[in-house]
């Protein structure tokens, strides 16, 4: 696409849940396009090996260990942002948890409570924290990864479904009350994806044969597909879309 | 690091109805920037030569026929233009529309809704019809439609064209169900008012409606149609390959509230 309004040089970028998977794709393709990708997740040696590999084909990133679940994390990780890079232009909330596959009425409590923990409060005070600094400097953009499951639940995945259908109204609390700073807000809908994440579902052949059938492209997403959705709302060529969602999702919702 | 060359459109072929002005020229440009080849068409032939001009003057290779949507045979000379110039059409972007004056349905004009149903709806049926007849025989292709918010939802006293721009996104995503196996993806864009002559029509006719809509806006001002144009150029490339059937809002949050 056009190097102006695509090129993101000097801009830093947050990436949650970027050491592997959709999140590790997107920081790829940020610093690809030129921003300086915080590489985050919970353990600091997947971030690590993924920003590694970005700097050796010569881009820009670096390391943090933060688990969003966890608000002092949340906190600390900020702080130290204030203090290498002074300001943050954008963020991607990708880190998420889906620690239950199974029957809605054996939800047990610790994963309903680990899913609202990271997906919901960890999305939520990340991008509280991201839009008080971006309020600050004058602008910035916000990409809530939510799911297709946000608009049909996924069969035995209630609570994670529950969660993703929040972001989506999370993204536009945050796109009306934070417009007029300049900050934009949007999410992602991915439908199925070949990660580790999902390999669960690719493994439950009874799941993914009618998933395929009903998405009119007729395969599983590529993680790499996600982040050029990631990047066309970070850029500066979506400066007019914001509280919207792209769902990329090869016509399932069509 | 250099981006990838997948997010580029060089030397793709790309058909641009309504390209005289306003979005359909914002989207010409926005293709031809990343690289497209262009076959241009608008009803007025005179502004159409004048920007086909315009884009060579640039080097860039732009070629013009005039075409009025509303008429099945000037659709398919169109394509058949298109594709006896280039060989093939790699993107279409079917953008040619006209606005209704603002009326509440009990009061709307019939020739005026009539002709937002001959221009924006059939006009992009029949546009869709010829491109995806050709982009069958060639083995692929990416159509974006130009709809509106006004196609996602209702539109106060814009009852022709809300009904019309509904049909679009029907269209869309019928389509996008349809020959998603074929290698064809349909997608929409869909703006809310922005600063093209169409917009500024409608807004010198209601006093007090530019202050509203900035005022409803979360963005505090109107779409530019450079914003719509590139969105244009990121749903023709690579970079959106798993996208289909999705009507993009690009309406600086409006219809989030």
């Amino acid at each position: 696409m056009s190097r102006d309004h695509f090129n993101l040089d000097g801009r830093i970028a947050l990436v949650a849940g970027a050491s592997r998977g959709i999140g590790e794709a997107i920081a790829r393709r940020l610093a690809e396009y030129g921003a300086h990708v915080l590489v985050t997740s919970r353990r600091i040696e997947g971030c690590q090996a993924v920003a590694e590999s970005i700097r050796a084909a010569g881009g820009k990133a670096d390391p943090f260990a933060c688990h969003i679940g966890d608000l002092s994390q949340i906190e600390s990780v900020f702080r130290e942002i204030d203090e290498r890079y002074g300001r943050l232009d954008i963020l991607v909330n990708n880190a998420a948890a889906n620690p239950y596959y199974g029957h809605v009425l054996d939800t047990p409590v610790a994963a309903f409570e680990k899913t609202v923990e990271v997906n919901l409060r960890g999305y939520f005070y990340m991008s509280v924290e991201a839009g008080k600094r971006m309020r600050a400097q004058g602008g910035g953009s916000i990409v809530n990864v939510s799911s297709a499951n946000a608009l049909t639940p996924g069969d035995k995945q209630a609570v994670y479904s529950m969660t993703k259908a929040a972001i989506l109204n999370m993204t536009q609390a945050f796109a009306n009350e934070c417009g007029q700073f300049n900050i934009r807000v949007n999410a992602l809908v991915p439908g199925v994806t070949r990660t580790k994440f999902a390999q669960a579902l690719h493994d439950d052949e009874s799941f993914l044969a009618p998933a395929r059938a009903r998405t009119p492209l007729g395969r599983s997403a590529d993680p790499e597909e996600m982040a050029g959705a990631v990047l066309y709302l970070v850029s500066d060529a979506a400066s007019y879309t914001t509280g919207t969602y792209i769902a990329v999702d090869g016509g399932y919702l069509a | 690091m250099k981006p990838s060359s997948s997010t580029t459109l060089a030397g793709k072929i790309c058909l641009v109805t309504g390209a005289a002005g306003g979005i359909g020229l914002a989207a010409a440009q926005a293709l031809a920037s990343v690289g497209a080849r262009l076959a241009l068409s608008d009803v007025d032939e005179t502004r159409g030569r004048k920007v086909e001009a315009d884009f060579r003057a640039l080097g860039l290779d732009a070629r013009f026929q005039a075409c009025d949507v509303t008429r099945a045979a000037s659709v398919e000379a169109l394509v058949a233009f298109a594709v006896a110039e280039f060989g093939r059409i790699d993107c279409a972007v079917n953008n040619a529309g006209v606005e209704t004056k603002h009326a509440r349905i009990a009061d709307h004009d019939d020739d005026e809704f009539d002709r937002a149903i001959a221009v924006n709806l059939k006009g992009a049926y029949l546009c869709m019809k010829y491109e995806l007849r050709q982009m069958l025989a060639q083995g692929g292709g990416v159509i974006v439609n130009v709809a509106s918010v006004a196609g996602l939802g209702g539109a106060p006293t814009l009852g022709g064209y809300a009904a019309s721009k509904h049909g679009v996104m029907g269209l869309t995503r019928t389509a996008a169900i349809e020959y998603a196996k074929r290698g064809i993806r349909v997608n929409a864009v869909c703006p809310s008012y922005t600063n093209t002559d169409m917009v500024q029509r409608m807004l010198e006719r209601n006093p007090g409606l530019r202050d509203a809509l900035i005022n409803a806006s979360p963005m505090k001002r109107l779409g530019e149609p450079e914003e719509v144009g590139l969105a244009v150029a990121w749903l023709c490339s690579d970079e959106s390959s798993f996208v289909n059937g999705q009507g993009l809002a690009l309406d600086g949050g409006l219809t989030a509230w």
